[in-house]
């Protein structure tokens, strides 16, 4: 019988992810990484994209990892669960090792996953290896100081997007890796956030059982790179998901699911007023900005509501 | 009972993977390998192994793919050629310093540009730092014979070490020769059954692999790489000297020939060391006293022992299938290597350096020939003409 | 912090084989706001714990319980008293704007110098 997912059931389970680890205050990526390990029963085995979830986590002679856990490189935490998962097939197959139903789980940041581990992701889910890969998408590449990627907002200040006097910050709208991956038309794709704890925890309970490969892309804040005060970060990414900036869906065998639908869509404007990476957007020169954001959430919007049968 | 059969380089060790069955194989298409996984893969799916051939993307995700099935204690292979070990680059050093006992067969090939498919040592000079340990073969029969013994040599709990196994691309991977086949019983009992001390399979004992290392123990990790090749050295002697005893033949660090009573000799690696025995006994029936030198073992590098082997000679030529662009003389790196032992043991003899046969291009026996005219008057001489000579290249 | 050790002493490959001991590493210097108990009695709700991303809300699984903090390892983001849903319900029925260090919350974020025992 699996846990309930119920915190007064979820608390007897053993500390996957210790303290002592040296994530900044109030990441939102080992609330993530926390949430992900405590629905899932079984054993795991984890490979970790380079990263600020990786290096803060490993810091040499210290872990904070109870369950087996490996760095490779940035772009191949898929190829790497992939040997891996092969060599457990193998290695059961053969008789060396029991079944013990091990789940096996690549985390990668956005720069490891919508950008520079893209093909090693792709490749591993078209092969059909039994793995789930998270994304926690803090929309820029954290770790080495806040540049941007494929899935930074347009608009946002990053250190390679700037806002300048002449171009106010990103230029472009970011990638949408979640239907790229559903386009593989693997067993099992979603979107979740963690303020949305039960419905993220469903969904890993989903696609670690999907018999197949599983992604879920998990919104997630970086106080220092979004700019907002450290005990912001589960209101903001609430608030992500109830602009419909971050919609909460999944994708089971071809089917798309709402799987939260806010009671009322909130101007994407009050999400984006609460960070300082948006704030030069709030002059009057850059006002366009916003309302081109706002066009493009909710045609994203609308042809999600379309795509889940809800329009 | 052993038996001969005709085959390429690359079937001979597709033939020994198939034998060794290893738990993991990844690895992507790539001329002049790609002949290796295609049969491999026949082998797979005619079920007469039960290995897991993971079909990467790239290159890349095939040697990240043999990390993490290595980690997780499997016996695993891979091979690839020239671009695709540039692609593998970065994950080609993490394999090393995971100390993970991963064996690639490498088939020689020129690195672009311009893009070639063809024949030179140019991939594998660049691997030469990054703590695989390196073995050259001549023909089929070496790279078979190469590729058994790699794995024990890079599962020995002292070693625990990736190993390359070259063979010249098309001149080896593509010619047909005449291979001797063991019992699989007996290369299976040879190799033995992988016990690995660490898996990452294994959940009741979580271990961490791969963490953030920084100034103060980093070092450390290197210090250990640099203990495993001094091992390596050691071990790689033992396995040769079992697998001799059993299958009979006469592996060492490098292969001598004709070299004690010669006067000058030729020292270099693959398929042009059997080319250029011919010219040995072309000379020698003149009564010219020429010998050849054959390293088997690059990696690590045999220093003394070369040294020892070549010390009674009056002249000695390398000859590089690549050039280490901007190295003293621009010469190339099996040169450089082993002029430093020379000098840093105290032999001071004439040497020079022949590079050869870039992309492919043919080295001809009375190339080789002049080359051993050229150490033959340097003999008499005292000194060389030319440090470095860029054979065959046109003016 | 550990006596460093040589080569020899170490695993090969940079393994860590002490899974989880990244406990003896203390990230509660980092703190400049302590999480503190207020007068708002806590419900046992675990929102907190389930929030805090160094799993430093200490809780008594068997009795169900929320203990207090692990403040060796709290980096004082304040993430447990946005999060607690006393806090909230507090701040509803004060009618004001609360401190963040207001006595009458739950879990009140505290100044590290300010504080005393």
């Amino acid at each position: 019988m699996a846990t309930k997912l119920a915190l007064k059931e979820l608390i007897k389970q053993p500390t996957r992810l210790t303290p002592g680890h040296r994530l900044c205050a109030g990441c939102g990526a080992s609330i993530i990484v926390r949430q992900v390990l405590m629905a899932i029963d079984d054993p795991v085995v984890i490979t970790n994209a380079t990263g600020c979830l990786e290096v803060a986590t490993t810091i040499y002679p210290y872990t904070a990892w109870n369950v087996p856990w490996m760095h490779n490189a940035f772009e191949n935490a898929a190829s790497t669960i992939s040997g891996i998962e092969a060599a457990y097939r193998a290695l059961v197959r053969k008789g060396k090792i029991p079944d013990r139903n091990v789940k096996f789980i690549a985390f990668g940041g956005d720069g490891g996953t919508y950008d520079i581990g893209l093909q090693a992701l792709s490749g591993a889910a078209e092969r059909g290896h039994q793995f789930l890969y998270i994304c926690y998408d803090n929309g820029a590449y954290m770790n080495t100081g806040i540049q941007r990627s494929s899935a930074t907002p347009m608009g946002a200040h990053t250190t390679t997007s700037p806002a300048g006097k002449k171009i106010p910050g990103k230029q472009q709208f970011r990638k949408d890796l979640t239907a790229i991956m559903a386009a593989h038309g693997i067993p099992y794709v979603a979107q979740a956030a963690p303020s949305h704890w039960r419905d993220l925890m469903k969904k890993v309970r989903k696609a670690v059982n999907c018999g197949g490969p599983a992604f879920i892309n998990v919104l997630s804040s970086c106080n220092r790179g979004w700019r907002h005060p450290t005990d912001d970060t589960i209101e903001i990414t609430q608030l992500a998901v109830d602009t419909c900036y971050w919609p909460l869906y999944e994708v089971e065998n071809g089917e798309w699911r709402l799987t939260y639908k806010p009671k009322e869509k909130k101007p994407v404007e009050e999400w984006l007023k609460r960070q300082g990476r948006f704030r030069h957007l709030f002059r009057p020169e850059n006002r366009h900005i916003i309302d081109e954001l706002q066009a493009e959430v909710d045609r994203r919007w609308e042809r999600l509501l379309h795509l889940c049968g809800e329009a | 009972m052993s038996k001969f059969e005709a085959l390429t380089g690359n079937d001979a060790v597709a033939t020994a993977m198939r034998q060794i069955n290893p738990d993991v194989v990844a690895a992507y298409p790539i001329t002049p390998q790609t002949s290796t996984v295609q049969k491999f893969s026949e082998f797979v799916a005619d079920g007469l192994v039960d290995t897991e051939f993971v079909t990467v993307e790239s290159e890349h995700s095939a040697m990240s793919a043999c990390v993490g099935a290595s980690a997780a204690g499997a016996r695993v292979m891979t091979a690839t050629s020239a671009n695709g070990l540039a692609l593998m680059w970065e994950i080609v050093y993490i394999a090393a310093s995971n100390r993970l006992p991963i064996v690639m067969s490498l088939v020689n090939r020129a690195l672009s540009a311009p893009i070639n498919i063809h024949c030179d040592h140019s991939d594998v000079m660049g691997m030469r730092d990054s703590g695989w340990i390196i073995l050259f073969s001549e023909n089929a029969q070496e790279a078979y014979d190469n590729i058994i013994q790699a794995v024990r040599i890079a599962e020995h709990p002292d070693v625990l070490l990736p190993v390359a196994v070259c063979q010249d691309g098309f001149i080896t991977s593509h010619g047909m020769e005449r291979v001797e086949i063991y019992e699989d019983e007996d290369v299976r009992a040879f190799i033995g059954e992988y016990r690995p001390q660490w898996s990452i399979l294994d959940v009741d004992h979580p271990k961490t692999y791969g963490p953030l290392d920084f100034y103060d123990y980093y070092y450390e990790h290197k210090r250990q790489q640099v203990e495993a090749m001094k091992n390596a050295h050691r071990v790689i002697q033992e396995v040769a000297e079992e697998f001799n005893r059993k299958f009979n033949r006469n592996y060492g660090l490098f292969e001598a020939y004709r070299l004690d009573d010669a006067e000058v000799a030729v020292v270099v690696v693959n398929s042009t060391a059997g080319t250029a025995k011919v010219v040995v006994d072309q000379l020698r029936a003149e009564g010219l006293k020429v010998g050849l030198l054959k390293p088997r073992v690059f990696r690590p590098f045999p220093a003394k022992e070369l040294v020892d082997a070549l010390r009674h000679l009056k002249a000695v030529a390398v000859m590089d299938r690549s050039i280490s662009f901007g190295s003293m003389g621009n010469a190339g790196p099996l040169f450089l290597e082993l002029a430093a032992a020379m000098a840093l043991h105290g032999v001071h003899i004439p040497m020079a350096d022949y590079v050869f046969g870039l992309g492919g291009r043919d080295i001809l026996p009375s190339e080789i020939e002049s080359v051993y005219r050229d150490m033959l008057r340097a003999a008499e001489t005292g000194q060389v003409e030319r440090m470095v000579t860029y054979l065959s290249v046109r003016e | 912090m550990a006596e460093l050790k040589g080569w020899r002493d170490i695993p090969i490959g940079g393994m860590i084989l002490e899974a989880g001991n990244a406990v003896e590493y203390p990230t509660g210097t980092w703190r400049a706001f302590r999480p503190v108990f207020g007068e708002a009695k806590c419900i046992h709700c675990f929102t907190c714990w389930l929030y805090c991303p160094d799993s430093s809300i200490l809780v008594d699984p068997e009795n169900e319980k929320m203990l207090g903090f692990d403040l060796e390892h709290c980096k004082g983001c304040g993430i447990c008293a946005s999060v607690c849903p006393v806090n909230a319900k507090v701040r509803r029925e004060a009618g004001e704007e609360l401190a963040r260090d207001d006595p009458r919350l739950c879990i009140r974020m505290v100044e590290e110098g300010k504080f005393q025992e």
